[in-house]
């Protein structure tokens, strides 16, 4: 495979059914639980990490 | 200009009879050049929370040029060139982040009831952006020209027919889909996105809760005896 087509094959394969976690009447993609753990965690590192101090004000 | 009151005379500031002089009082009054474009703000706007608004408008930029872009090339371009297929994966994961980035600011401005202080319209019209980006995003699923979005839109035709919508909005009509996506939906949230930038200028950023001087300690050189 030539340097290009491996810097543009998805390092995830893709190619296949998405996996799925079944809890009760709860149906979840894990693709999706994933993306809604990182906004949650992003979410708190907002509220959490301090800000960078900007400019001196005149 | 004419003008219904005399400047100088005591009956106050002129006011214009023209509609276009009135509309240009109305704007200066609401959105003062400093309020309109300001270089400084409140120090509790120093957080990160505070960064998601701003970053919801640029991944909408970035949907709105890759868009355009798709929109001028066409389908044979984003399904077969490799320039196509990597603008096509730009409008797709822009519009990831541009989502992502509007729930969290809504959770942080949920969390701060950012409607107080006479801040309903600011709450309201981001609430439409909300709303009208999720019409807006599935009407992209429906145009992708593949197999993917054929078998959308025939899921979709049920649910919408069953509230009794689907003769005026028919997902299975490719070219009316493809209208309400680049340029009905666009144009709409385009403008309320405007409208909600333009009352965070007028009210400002919702300040932070306040703790009432009750919950508060008494300072001892206050204190009463």
């Amino acid at each position: 495979m030539m340097p290009l087509q491996l810097l543009a094959t998805s390092p995830v394969n893709l190619n296949h059914r998405g996996h799925y976690l079944h809890w009760g009447v709860i149906q979840i993609s894990v693709a999706n639980l994933v993306v809604i753990s990182l906004m949650l965690l992003l979410f708190a590192a907002a509220l959490l990490l301090p800000f960078p101090k900007g400019r001196a004000s005149r | 200009m004419t003008l219904l009151e005399d400047p100088t005379g005591p009956q106050g500031p002129l006011r214009a009879a023209t509609w276009t002089g009135r509309l240009r009082d109305r704007a200066t009054k609401s959105f003062p050049p400093e309020q309109l474009l300001p270089d400084r703000q409140p120090i509790y706007v120093a957080s990160w929370i505070y960064v998601f608004g701003v970053a919801t408008i640029a991944a909408f930029l970035v949907v709105l040029a890759t868009g355009t872009l798709l929109a001028v090339q066409g389908p044979q371009w984003w399904h077969r060139s490799g320039t196509g297929h990597y603008v096509n994966s730009l409008h797709l994961w822009s519009v990831e982040l541009f989502m992502a980035f509007m729930v969290i600011h809504l959770w942080g401005k949920f969390w701060m009831a950012a409607w107080r202080g006479k801040r309903a319209m600011t709450w309201v019209t981001g609430a439409v952006c909300f709303f009208g980006s999720i019409g807006t995003a599935f009407t992209g699923y429906l145009v992708q020209s593949n197999f993917d979005s054929q078998f959308i839109s025939t899921q979709a035709k049920d649910g919408l027919n069953s509230v009794g919508i689907g003769s005026r909005f028919n997902v299975m009509d490719f070219g009316q889909m493809l209208m309400w996506h680049i340029f009905l939906l666009p144009l709409i949230v385009g403008a309320v996105v405007l409208v909600h930038v333009l009352q965070v200028r007028r009210r400002g950023v919702v300040p932070p809760f306040l703790v009432h001087p009750i919950d508060l300690p008494a300072a001892p050189d206050r204190a009463r005896p």
